[in-house]
């Protein structure tokens, strides 16, 4: 700990733009070996470029990254792992297709005669899997282990390296509450062995529980760098938003509930399919936020694939204003006015290399068919209103949506479904990985879309933002349906219906 | 089948199913036709198809890192082409071997190249790389070009007597050592583990810090190297260069390796799958010759029927396989 009076990494007046978007401007930051550093900001606001900056995905268009005192500038990720930096993604970037051994350590597996010694192999990753408490089968396929194992295998991969420094890119969003337990005591541990943390999450609860210092960065600037206990939980948001709390209160404002008493809009009779749902009943009306609440793997999305024909139901029937209606995919959902936003927003919805406009346009267009194309005057206008709605930002309907970060994505995903206007809008975790003034603009929409009449399907596996939107709740647990509660329902209520008194289902295998 | 499936990993089945197709085919000409399940028969079917074992071998690598290779095929013509030519200018063996491997191996290199460099389809550029190697064998002749020189006819026709009185050509030995080779390289090696990371997911691959792009060209150097070797095979086997020999091999080889249980898009699958596959379309060509008044074109439409299975089948299996990963 003798070293920790000079940074390990200094990053001094990076600035990187990509088309249409100025990610960093003239940002400066310092990670100080045996400390765990939180990076704090909106969606947009530059994390995960400046992050990419170090790790070599990036260059700086400018400014310098020092790593123990010497100048260094990485042209790939390799080249950055070798000088000691290693990180974990958000998404598990990992390949399916291999081994769990391979996953953790090849680029620096154990040889012999010149070839990999796989028995050495995959004692070497039992070892580093126990080390953080995870207990799998080396030899076996990555692809066979559910998402939060595979993110604990991507942190084994991480720690395996004598890293010096370890950036971990909101390693939590998809890990339970012991799993979280668990990274915390493992990422203690590395600090107290001299490593220096980076770690991004959308948790402050998480953030105040580990991280001994914060930078702040807000529209790809630097607001400040402060000890943790510096600075209170108000304080710290006022600095991320940048504006007076308005996002607190909108989310205060989320909260109010209206009694929806519209007509039903659509009901399913015994809907279900084998394996993934087991038969439910459910009536949706027009205006009302229904929320869906359950553990991961509770059925949660599976329901919802079954009301947009994503998957075809095995039994029972769904009726729309109270004419059955027969799902032969997707399209027929569409046209009858049901959309579903997915939580897979990379893989289903979003071409990432086509503009905010041409995004959004696709939508429309699709919508009104080709035979009635749309005017030049109506496109500005309509993209100008949903980018304004949603505050898109950059507020450039010409940016690409690749280069947008994964809240304003989600943004521009939601905008695409309400340019068809749909009278049931299904959204799954439609506010993972997305910071509160993002969450609490999306939510505010649902409130105010469900005010004008539109009914919605809200999935989220944050109990609590399901409670406060929602005007009735339904309950899963092991893909059945268990309860169905009104509105003003408490948290623990949800909580005990899913806990069930059965010992707690964990994520993990 | 099922109890069986249990007890096997997944990532075996497609294999497991083409030796249990090898079995079947095999069993069907031995209880039909005299004469059929002899040692000879198996042995022939390695020697007719040495130098598709070698361009399989080549052609693994390449599809499992996510990509194709059109090119071998006119790659073993030229090959065929450069060897007779070579030899018929009076080049000592040695040096022809080397010459026709430089050209396979630098022809691959540059479709590497070109694919990684300016992130081109391997599609398009290996079919830019068919038509220039076809075309550079009319470059050298028109005409068939016979192989005379005594070395290599000597090569050419000696047997190795096995056990049994059964009797295999040196190109037996030499496809089966490069099976070995590709066996070695795809599972004890680094570059090997990468090329299967870099068909499992590119992205993934090059921020888990590995060499990707070593592997995405390397592959084609490979499968260069396999098709002008397979190149040579076929001399010694035809005895003869011409620009229109192995019309269309690539396309067996890729049927091979395809029903050998590789996936197209990459990342899964085996150099055994592909060695087995090409034993199976063998067998199809003996047992329809064995039946004696089918014509020979009854190979081709059984290739296309098995292969279309095989797909099939591949592709409902992944479903099951990976929704866990969506």
């Amino acid at each position: 700990m003798t070293e920790s009076l000079s940074p390990v990494v200094e990053m001094r007046g990076i600035s990187l733009a990509f088309p249409g978007v100025k990610a960093l401007q003239d940002v400066d930051f310092r990670l100080f070996p045996g400390e765990v550093h939180a990076l704090m900001g909106e969606n947009g606001a530059g994390k995960s470029t400046l992050i990419k900056t170090l790790t070599g995905v990036h260059r700086p268009d400018s400014g310098q990254v020092v790593l123990a005192g010497t100048d260094v500038a990485f042209s790939s990720p390799g080249q950055a792992q070798e000088a000691g930096i290693s990180t974990v993604y958000q998404e598990v970037n990992l390949c399916a297709n291999l081994t769990v051994a391979e996953n953790i350590l090849l680029g620096r597996e154990p040889r012999k005669l010149g070839g990999i010694d796989f028995p050495a192999m995959r004692k070497r990753a039992a070892e580093v899997l126990s080390r953080i408490g995870v207990h799998i089968d080396p030899a076996s396929s990555l692809g066979e282990h559910p998402i939060a194992v595979q993110q604990l295998v991507a942190i084994a991969r991480a720690i395996t390296i004598d890293c010096r420094v370890l950036v971990l890119d909101e390693p939590t969003s998809s890990l339970d509450a012991g799993e979280v337990a668990e990274l915390f005591r493992i990422m203690r541990v590395l600090r107290d062995e001299g490593v220096a943390i980076l770690f991004v999450s959308h948790f402050l609860d998480q953030v105040y529980e580990i991280s001994d210092r914060m930078t702040v960065l807000r529209n790809g600037t630097l607001v400040g760098e402060h000890l943790s206990a510096d600075v209170d939980r108000r304080a710290l948001i006022a600095q991320m938003i940048g504006r007076d709390l308005g996002a607190l209160e909108a989310i205060e404002e989320a909260a109010e509930k209206h009694q929806a008493d519209g007509p039903v809009l659509v009901q399913a009779e015994g809907l279900g399919r084998r394996g993934a749902i087991e038969p439910f009943d459910l009536d949706i009306r027009a205006g009302e936020v229904v929320g869906l609440a359950g553990l991961l793997g509770s059925g949660r999305t599976e329901l919802a694939r079954l009301l947009f024909g994503a998957d075809k139901a095995d039994s029972g029937r769904l009726l729309v204003d109270g004419k059955p209606l027969h799902l032969r995919g997707p399209r027929s959902a569409i046209a009858a006015g049901i959309a579903f936003s997915s939580e897979d927003r990379k893989g289903e919805g979003l071409v990432a290399d086509l503009s905010i406009r041409d995004n959004l346009v696709l939508a429309m267009q699709a919508a009104r068919g080709w035979t009635r194309p749309l005017s030049r005057r109506v496109k500005d206008e309509l993209v100008e209103k949903y980018v304004a709605a949603l505050d898109i930002r950059p507020a450039n309907p010409d940016a690409l949506v690749r280069t947008l970060s994964g809240g304003n994505q989600q943004k521009v995903l939601l905008a695409r479904w309400l340019v068809t206007e749909p009278r049931l809008l299904i959204l799954d975790e439609p506010t993972r990985g997305i910071d509160i003034g993002a969450k609490a603009q999306i939510q505010h929409l649902v409130t105010t879309l469900a005010a004008e009449g539109t009914a919605i399907l809200f999935i989220s596996a944050e109990l609590e933002e399901v409670v406060r939107i929602a005007d009735r709740i339904v309950v899963l647990r092991d893909r059945h349906k268990i309860a169905e509660l009104d509105g003003s329902a408490s948290l623990d209520e949800v909580v005990e219906l899913i806990a069930g008194g059965a010992a707690p289902e964990k994520v993990a295998s | 089948m099922t109890a069986l499936a249990q007890r096997v990993p997944s990532r075996f089945l497609p294999v497991l199913a083409t030796v249990i197709l090898f079995v079947l085919a095999f069993g069907v000409g031995s209880v039909r036709y005299d004469g059929f399940a002899s040692g000879q028969v198996i042995a022939n079917l390695f020697i007719d198809n040495a130098f598709l074992i070698v361009l399989a071998a080549g052609m693994t690598f390449v599809i499992l890192s996510g990509g194709i290779d059109l090119s071998v095929g006119s790659v073993v013509a030229l090959s065929t082409m450069v060897t007779a030519a070579g030899l018929r200018a009076g080049w000592p063996v040695p040096l022809v071997i080397i010459a026709v491997l430089l050209i396979g191996s630098t022809l691959g290199l540059l479709m590497g190249l070109v694919i990684h460099k300016f992130d081109i389809q391997p599609f398009i550029v290996t079919l830019a790389g068919m038509f220039l190697a076809r075309g550079l064998c009319f470059l050298i002749s028109v005409e068939s070009v016979s192989i005379k020189d005594t070395t290599f006819r000597d090569v050419a026709t000696a047997v190795i007597e096995l056990p049994g009185g059964v009797t295999i050509t040196y190109n037996v030995i030499i496809a089966l050592l490069v099976v070995l080779a590709a066996l070695y390289v795809l599972h004890r090696t680094r570059f090997g583990r990468t090329v299967y990371a870099v068909g499992g997911n590119e992205q993934s691959a090059l921020l888990m810090g590995l060499k990707t792009s070593r592997a995405k060209v390397g592959v084609y150097v490979i499968s260069g190297f396999c098709s002008s070797l397979a190149g040579l095979l076929f001399s010694l086997y035809m005895l003869s260069g011409y620009g229109l020999h192995a019309v269309g091999m690539e396309l067996d080889a890729i049927a091979a390796v395809v029903i050998g249980g590789t996936l197209l898009a990459g990342g899964v699958g085996y150099v055994l799958g592909g060695l087995v596959g090409v034993l199976v379309l063998g067998t199809i060509q003996t047992l329809i010759s064995f039946q004696g008044t089918l014509s020979s074109w009854w190979t081709k439409i059984v290739i296309g029927v098995l292969l279309l299975v095989f797909i099939a089948v591949q592709r409902t299996m992944m479903r099951g396989r990976f929704r866990s990963l969506a």
